[in-house]
């Protein structure tokens, strides 16, 4: 899969709710709710304002979560970003 | 219009038009005691029309119309023209009430708490409401709950409850007669009998609650209960609401808190008394 770059939505443009097992997104620009489960809000919340790809995003989450033996993250974080890029919260770069 | 009358439901005016005198008549005496204010403006107009100027007569069958539509929407015969007339209005608020977040739910309060019951037709929501607005309960809807999206207190809409079916001979055993409308036989949703909430109900229909129980009661099957997560009560909701994604961002708002601050529960229950008394458990929890 190519590591595409992707880029967070702009400041102020979502609105998450965790809400138990789920997050709950509100997208102030289409006005639709998504519901996603982990770890779509916490890539999201890693991504930062610069452009991101896969292998990037991978690195920030093990360092900041005990990922343990959890296979390919790179490859894992790769098809979570396309998804999100479907949902429409982050955009290609 | 030839027959005109006003019915004022909870927040919601209804302007009712009608092409003919019976269905207009009916609401009138189910709705005598509501309070009533013609000079306030419309909410909401609802039209009972026939298609063609005779089948006032001929067969006469109701058309339902407003400021909402619904295109392939099958006129009844006019014997039904209450239940024409009502789905009008249910249609009215479901597609244009704005300010509230509108959940197709039942309600009743008490000590100023609000428990609310969501699920499909069928599921009891409606019997459970009415019987428990037979008892020491305050029905505030058996169809409809409004959520005030800036302070997430529940809104009464207390319409004449649709007993449906075998809820029919159950409520009709505990309540004075004069309080149920006609029975409708063979309507496209089986039996259907209006009963006239309780004066306490319509006397305080404009006294908000605060939601302290969620429940999404199943009928038929063994006895259960089973608590529900935020993000499962917030889905169903979204599916129970008919204007969440018309009210944009206050919607989500109050979905979401409502959830949160809210204990929920789905409840399986094989009748009636079985599911007050699970109710009466689970309120009993939640309250104290």
């Amino acid at each position: 899969m190519t590591d595409r770059a992707y880029r967070a939505a702009p400041t102020g443009a979502l609105r998450i709710e965790p809400l138990g097992e789920l997050t709950a997104i509100f997208d102030r620009r289409s006005m639709q709710t998504h519901l996603v489960v982990a770890p779509l809000p916490e890539m999201l919340a890693m991504m930062g304002e610069e452009a991101c790809d896969a292998a990037l995003l991978a690195k920030r989450l093990e360092t900041a979560f005990d990922l343990g033996d959890t296979g390919d993250v790179r490859a894992l974080v790769a098809e979570r970003l396309a998804e999100l890029a479907d949902m429409g919260l982050v955009a290609a770069a | 219009m030839r027959y005109v009358s006003r019915i004022a439901v909870g927040p919601v005016q209804f302007r009712i038009g009608s092409d003919w005198r019976e269905p207009v008549a009916a609401l009138d005496r189910l709705y005598a005691a509501y309070p009533r204010d013609d000079a306030r403006p419309a909410d909401a107009t609802v039209r009972l029309f026939a298609a063609r100027p005779w089948r006032r007569w001929l067969r006469p069958s109701v058309h339902i119309g407003g400021d909402f539509v619904v295109p392939d929407a099958l006129p009844l015969p006019l014997p039904m023209g209450l239940l024409a007339a009502e789905m009008a209005m249910n249609l009215q608020v479901a597609l244009g009430w704005r300010r509230h977040l509108l959940l197709h739910a039942s309600s009743v309060t008490k000590d100023g708490d609000a428990l609310i019951m969501s699920g499909e037709s069928g599921s009891g929501k409606s019997t459970l409401a009415a019987l428990l607005g037979e008892g020491d309960w305050r029905l505030m809807g058996d169809e409809f709950t409004l959520i005030d999206p800036a302070g997430g207190d529940a809104l009464a809409f207390p319409r004449a409850v649709s007993l449906k079916n075998q809820a029919i001979a159950e409520v009709a055993a505990r309540v004075d007669a004069a309080r149920l409308g006609p029975l409708l036989t063979g309507t496209p949703k089986g039996d259907i009998r209006h009963l006239i909430p309780r004066a306490d109900a319509i006397a305080a229909m404009h006294e908000p609650a605060r939601p302290a129980l969620l429940l999404f009661p199943r009928f038929g099957g063994e006895t259960a209960i089973e608590p529900m997560g935020e993000g499962e009560a917030f889905v169903r909701l979204t599916e129970a609401s008919t204007n969440y994604v018309a009210l944009g961002e206050a919607g989500f708002a109050a979905l979401t808190r409502l959830v949160r601050e809210t204990p929920a529960f789905g409840i399986s229950y094989p009748d009636s008394a079985t599911g007050i008394a699970l109710v009466e458990q689970l309120w009993a929890e939640a309250t104290t």
